[in-house]
C-alpha cells in the first residue's frame, strides 16, 4: 500500500492506494506555518488502524521549496563564477556576494585558463568574515568538464560551509541558468534540510523503515534522503503533482491536453502519446530561468473567478480577478456566475449570480440568459484559443536536423481532460476545439493519487570526445578515459548503466527502470582534412510516468 | 534592458544530419560548437532574442532568381531548400515587423551560386540570399536592397545574379582574388551597363586585420550605402576572414566581426562560409548575435586571441588605403561611365567561363544585355556546359520597361528550340517562369 500526500497552497490531500485502487482519501486545509502538521493531519485519518502496518512507501509533494523562494526565506549565498569570455558579467546579475574568478574551459571542456588558488583562498576568507555559510560554484561549460568547479570547491571547503556545484545539478548547457539553479539550490538548503528532518520524524510515527519519497518538478520521485543534496529539484512539484494526477486517473495513451481551471488562472499541460511534455530548457520560478527538469505547463489569465466586463468592443474576461464570484458574495460578474445562470453549474446563491450577469446583459443589450450563454462561450473560446497557441508553440519548437524538420513528431490533441475547477466548462471548450472531453475519476484527490503512483525519474548526459580520449557525465561528476574506438553504442551503453545505478540510488524499483535514449548524436571531428576523433552526445532518461503494476501494490 | 537593445530573430538550423561528403568542410560538425556556445551563453533566453524554425523554400522561390539546369528539382535537396527557407523566414520576421533584425544561421551557404546554375560551386547549389531577396521583392514590394558580402571569398554568385540590376547594390569585401578562390572580384568589376556602381568590389590583401576591415567599412561601405539609400541591408555573413580559418589568410577577430555588424546594422544577416568551426565560429556567431541584439559584446574573445600576433603590417595598411581610394574614385565617376563603356551599342555582350569546383563542371556562357535607360535591361544568356547541357534564357528585370519586355517576349517566341535542351523565360517583374 502507498500513502500519497499532496501539500497544496490551500488543501492538503492524502490517499491510500493499493493495486492502483483508491482505498481511502482525506482532505484538510494546509497549515502554511507548518507543512509537517498538514502531513500529520491529512494522514492521521488514513493510517489509524490496521492499514498503517501495510504501508510500503510514502510519497509527498510539497510547496515548501517554491514558497521559500517566492517568500524570500532563503540563505545568503556567495556565488563564485568562472565566467571566461562571452557574455558580459553585468548581464549575469551581480550582487555584493558574487565573485568572478579566473579560470575557464572552452566548449569542448578543454581548460583555456587555470584557476588561481590564491584568489579563491582570499574569497574563502572574505565570505567567512561576511559570515556567509552557503556558496555556489559555477563555471562556464562546467557540464563539459567539471574539474575546475571541483578544484575551486576543494579550496573553499570548510566544515561550516555548504557548497553547491553547478555541474551536479544539470548536464545541459546554459551558463546563466546554471548560475540561477545553483544559487537557488544553495539558497533553500537550510530550510529544506529542516523539512527533511521533520518528515523523517513524521514517517517514523507511521511505521519504522518505510521509505519516503518526494516529488520533483519533472513528476518523478526521489528518496527523501537523496533529495537533501539537490533540494532545488523539488520546486514546482505542485504543478507536477497535478499532471501526474491526470495520468493516474485516466487511461491516457494518445496526444492530449489537460486543463486545471483555477479561480484566477488556467493551467494547460500537454501530453504526447500519453507522456507529459517537459519544459525544453528548465522551469522558471519567480522570474528566474533554471535548468531544473520540469513538466511543461502554461498558465493563462482566465479562470472561474475572472472579472467579466462589457466594454465598447465586446466582452472582456480576465486577466483581473477581484475576489470570489458574485454567487459567493463577490463584487463582479464572473464565468462561474454565468455558468450558474446558464444552468450548467448548480452551486451557491442563484439570485446573486443572476444580479451580476444582469448588469452585463443590460450593457450588451441582451437577455440575462443570452448574456450568460455568451459569457460561457467566450470563456471557453478564450481558453481554446490559448490551447491552440500552446500546441502551435510546442510544434514550432526549433529542431536541428533535416529529418526532424521534415518528419518530426507533431502533437495533435485527440482529447481534452479537465482535471480541476468547473467541469461544466469542459464541453464548451471541447466543442470549440472539436475534440471529445473527459473528466478524470477521483477528481478531488487526483493530485495525491498522482504523487502516490509516480515513478522515479532521472536523466544523464554523456559527452564522449575520442580526440581528447575522455567521457564526461556532468551530473555524476564523472570523468573517464576512453579508447579511440569508443563508439556511439558504447556511449549509450555507458549512459544506460550509469542511469540505472543513479535511479536505483534515488529509490527506483527495478521494474520501473523504463530507460529511453532521448538524444544520440555522433560527429566526425575533422581537423586539417583528417579525421581526428568523434564527438558523441547522448542523453538517456527515465521518462515521467506511473510505476509499473505489480503484486506489491 | 537599455535603449540600445533590438528585438532580434535567430533562425538557427545547423543541419546536423547533412554533409557534402564525410570529410568536406561543409559537414555535420560545422555549427556544432557554435550551437554549444550560443546555448551555454544563454542567448536564447534574452527577451529580445527570439528563435524561429526555418521555413522550406519552394521551387518557385528558387526559379525567381536562378535558371537551374535542368531544373530546380534536380539541383536542390531538402538541405538547400531549408537553408534558403531559413533566410526567407528571417526576411518575413523583419519585414512584418515581428523583429527589428534577424540572423539566419543556416547551412549550406549560397553566395557562389550564379544566375545560371548547372551544379554546385564553392559548396553552393543555390544562392540563398538571392532567393530571399526575390522573395522580399515579390512579397513585400521592396525596391532598393543592398547586399554586403563580408565572406572572405568574393561573392561572385550574388554579383552575377544582380550584375544588371541597378536596384540591388552588391558590395563584396574579400581576400584579393589573386590569392584565393574564386579568383575574381576586382575593383573594375563595377556592374553591367545599366547598373554601373551597383556592384562594388573591395579586394583586401592577405593578413588584413580588424583595423583594415573597419577602415574599408568606414571609408567605402558606409559612405556608399549612405548614397545608395537601400530600404534593406543584408549582410552575407561569411566568417572565414577569421585569423584561425584553415582555408583563407586573413586576420579578422570575433570582436571585429561584432563591431562590423554593429556599425553596418544589417536588417538581415545570412551565414555564408567560415570553416574554423571550433576556434572561430562559436565566438564570431556569439559576437554577431550580441551586436545585432544591441547587447554588450565587449567580453567576447577567442581563448587564443593575441592582438599583437594578428595585427596587420604597415604595408597591408598602405595597400588597403590605396584600394579604398581607388574604389571611391570609381564610385564618384559612375554616372559618366555608361557612355564611355557602351558607346552607341544597343546590346552589350559578356563572355564567361565558369568552373564548378564542387561538381567539376565547366560552363561557357554568353550574356547579352540590352542597353536601356529605363530599366535594368533585358538579358539573354546562352550557356553550354561540359555535361552536354546547352540552354538559352531570357530574363526580364524587376521594373522591366515596355521596350525590353517587347524584345524579350519576341526573343523567347522566336528562339530556335531545337538548338537547346531547354529554353527558359524568367520574368522577375510579373513573377513568371516558363521552360520550353
Amino acid at each position: 500500500m502507498i500513502l500519497g500526500i499532496d501539500v497544496g497552497g490551500t488543501h492538503t490531500d492524502a490517499v491510500l492506494v493499493q493495486n492502483f485502487q483508491l482505498i481511502k482519501k482525506s482532505k484538510v486545509l494546509t497549515n502554511q506555518a507548518g507543512i509537517v502538521s498538514s502531513l500529520i493531519e491529512a494522514s492521521e485519518k488514513l493510517t489509524s488502524g490496521a492499514d498503517a502496518c501495510n504501508i510500503q512507501r510514502i510519497v509527498i509533494s510539497t510547496t515548501l521549496s517554491t514558497n521559500a523562494i517566492v517568500q524570500n526565506k532563503t540563505n545568503r549565498v556567495a556565488m563564485v563564477l568562472l565566467t571566461g569570455p562571452g557574455l558580459a558579467p553585468a548581464a549575469l546579475g551581480m550582487d555584493k556576494d558574487t565573485y568572478f574568478i579566473r579560470g575557464y574551459v572552452n566548449h569542448r571542456g578543454i581548460p583555456a585558463q587555470n584557476v588561481d588558488e590564491r584568489e579563491i583562498e582570499e574569497i574563502g576568507t572574505e565570505i567567512a568574515v561576511k559570515n556567509i555559510r552557503h556558496a555556489g560554484v559555477v563555471g562556464k561549460f562546467s557540464s563539459r568538464n567539471p574539474q575546475q568547479e571541483l578544484d575551486t570547491a576543494k579550496i573553499l571547503e570548510s566544515p561550516s560551509r555548504h557548497i553547491s556545484l553547478g555541474h551536479k545539478l544539470s548536464g545541459q548547457l546554459n551558463f546563466p541558468r546554471r548560475i540561477a539553479t545553483t544559487y537557488l539550490n544553495a539558497a533553500i538548503h537550510d530550510i529544506y534540510a529542516d523539512f527533511v528532518e521533520d518528515v523523517r520524524k513524521f514517517a517514523a510515527r507511521i511505521g519504522p523503515e518505510i521509505p519516503v519519497y518526494v516529488l520533483k518538478a519533472d513528476g518523478g520521485t526521489i528518496l527523501l534522503d537523496q533529495s537533501v543534496h539537490s533540494p532545488v529539484q523539488t520546486i514546482h512539484s505542485g504543478p507536477a503533482a497535478g499532471i501526474m494526477g491526470i495520468l493516474a486517473t485516466t487511461d491516457m495513451t494518445q496526444d492530449s491536453v489537460a486543463l486545471d481551471i483555477g479561480g484566477t488562472t488556467t493551467d494547460i499541460s500537454v501530453f504526447a502519446d500519453g507522456v507529459p511534455l517537459l519544459e525544453p530548457s528548465g522551469v522558471t520560478i519567480n522570474g528566474r530561468k533554471t535548468l531544473i527538469r520540469g513538466l511543461y505547463t502554461k498558465s493563462i489569465g482566465v479562470g472561474g473567478d475572472s472579472v467579466v466586463e462589457a466594454a465598447k468592443d465586446g466582452l472582456t474576461i480576465g486577466p483581473k480577478r477581484e475576489g470570489p464570484a458574485a454567487v459567493f458574495g463577490g463584487r463582479t460578474a464572473t464565468p462561474t456566475d454565468a455558468m450558474i445562470v446558464h444552468g450548467v453549474a448548480h452551486i451557491g446563491d442563484m439570485q446573486k449570480a443572476r444580479d451580476a450577469i444582469e448588469k452585463i446583459a443590460v450593457k450588451l443589450k441582451m437577455s440575462v440568459e443570452d448574456a450568460a450563454r455568451t459569457i460561457v462561450e467566450k470563456t471557453a473560446s478564450l481558453i481554446a484559443d490559448q490551447i491552440r497557441m500552446t500546441i502551435a508553440e510546442v510544434n514550432n519548437k526549433p529542431v536541428y536536423t533535416i529529418h526532424e524538420l521534415l518528419e518530426g513528431k507533431i502533437v495533435e490533441p485527440k482529447i481534452l481532460y479537465v482535471a480541476g475547477g468547473p467541469a461544466a466548462l469542459a464541453p464548451f471548450i471541447a466543442k470549440n476545439l472539436g475534440c471529445p472531453h473527459s473528466i478524470p475519476r477521483h477528481f478531488e484527490v487526483s493530485n495525491a493519487l498522482g504523487v502516490a503512483l509516480a515513478r522515479t525519474t532521472a536523466e544523464v548526459t554523456i559527452l564522449a570526445d575520442t580526440e581528447k580520449g575522455e567521457l564526461v557525465i556532468s551530473e555524476e561528476g564523472l570523468i573517464r578515459n576512453i579508447p579511440r574506438h569508443f563508439s556511439l553504442s558504447d556511449a549509450i551503453d555507458t549512459g544506460k548503466a550509469v542511469l540505472r545505478e543513479k535511479a536505483v540510488s534515488m529509490g527506483a524499483r527495478p521494474e520501473d527502470l523504463a530507460i529511453e535514449v532521448t538524444e544520440s548524436q555522433e560527429f566526425n571531428m575533422i581537423r586539417d582534412f583528417c579525421t581526428t576523433g568523434k564527438n558523441i552526445r547522448v542523453k538517456v532518461q527515465i521518462k515521467p510516468g506511473l510505476i509499473a503494476s505489480g503484486a506489491e501494490r | 534592458m537599455s535603449d540600445k537593445t533590438k528585438k532580434t530573430g535567430l533562425i538557427f538550423f545547423p543541419a546536423f544530419d547533412w554533409a557534402i561528403s564525410p570529410n568536406h568542410p561543409e559537414r555535420e560538425e560545422r555549427l556544432l560548437y557554435t550551437q554549444d556556445q550560443v546555448f551555454e551563453e544563454g542567448l536564447l533566453d534574452f527577451p529580445n532574442i527570439v528563435e524561429y524554425k526555418p521555413g522550406i523554400a519552394t521551387y518557385a522561390d528558387v526559379n525567381r532568381c536562378h535558371i537551374c539546369v535542368p531544373d530546380a528539382q534536380n539541383l536542390t535537396t531538402s538541405s538547400h531548400l531549408i537553408s534558403a527557407g531559413g533566410a526567407i523566414t528571417a526576411a518575413q520576421k523583419v519585414l512584418t515587423g515581428e523583429v527589428q533584425n534577424a540572423f539566419a544561421l543556416v547551412r549550406p551557404p549560397g553566395h557562389h551560386s550564379m544566375l545560371v546554375a548547372h551544379g554546385a560551386r564553392g559548396f553552393c547549389n543555390i544562392n540563398i540570399e538571392a532567393v530571399m531577396v526575390e522573395y522580399i521583392r515579390h512579397t513585400f514590394g521592396v525596391r532598393r536592397i543592398a547586399i554586403v558580402d563580408t565572406d572572405c571569398h568574393h561573392g561572385d554568385g550574388t554579383q552575377d545574379i544582380y550584375w544588371n540590376d541597378p536596384d540591388v547594390l552588391c558590395i563584396s569585401m574579400h581576400q584579393d582574388g589573386r590569392t584565393l578562390y574564386p579568383g575574381t572580384g576586382y575593383i573594375e568589376d563595377f556592374g553591367g551597363p545599366n547598373a554601373l556602381g551597383a556592384t562594388i568590389n573591395i579586394p583586401l590583401p592577405p593578413h588584413t586585420s580588424d583595423e583594415g576591415f573597419l577602415f574599408a567599412l568606414d571609408n567605402v561601405i558606409l559612405p556608399i550605402l549612405d548614397e545608395f539609400k537601400p530600404e534593406i541591408i543584408i549582410n552575407s555573413a561569411g566568417q572565414d576572414n577569421h585569423y584561425s580559418d584553415p582555408i583563407t589568410n586573413m586576420n579578422f577577430s570575433a570582436r571585429g566581426y561584432a563591431l562590423l555588424n554593429e556599425k553596418l546594422a544589417p536588417d538581415i544577416a545570412v551565414l555564408e562560409g567560415g570553416y574554423s568551426i571550433e576556434k572561430a565560429l562559436p565566438y564570431v556567431n556569439v559576437g554577431i548575435i550580441l551586436a545585432m541584439a544591441g547587447l554588450d559584446y565587449s567580453h567576447v574573445r577567442e581563448p587564443d586571441y593575441d592582438e599583437r600576433r594578428i595585427r596587420q603590417s604597415p604595408e597591408v595598411t598602405r595597400l588597403i588605403e590605396q584600394e579604398v581610394k581607388n574604389v571611391m574614385t570609381l564610385w564618384k565617376k559612375k554616372k559618366n561611365l555608361k557612355k564611355q563603356i557602351t558607346g552607341s551599342a544597343a546590346y552589350v555582350r559578356r563572355e564567361k567561363n565558369i568552373y564548378y569546383d564542387t561538381d567539376e563542371i565547366v560552363e561557357k556562357q554568353i550574356e547579352t544585355v540590352r542597353v536601356c535607360d529605363d530599366c535594368g535591361g533585358l538579358v539573354t544568356i546562352e550557356s553550354a556546359a561540359d555535361t552536354g547541357k546547352r540552354i538559352f534564357a531570357v530574363i526580364l528585370p524587376n521594373g522591366c520597361c515596355p521596350e525590353c519586355r517587347k524584345n524579350g517576349e519576341t526573343f523567347f517566341d522566336r528562339v530556335n528550340g531545337a538548338q537547346y535542351h531547354h529554353v527558359y523565360f524568367q520574368d522577375r517583374q510579373k513573377d513568371i517562369f516558363i521552360v520550353k
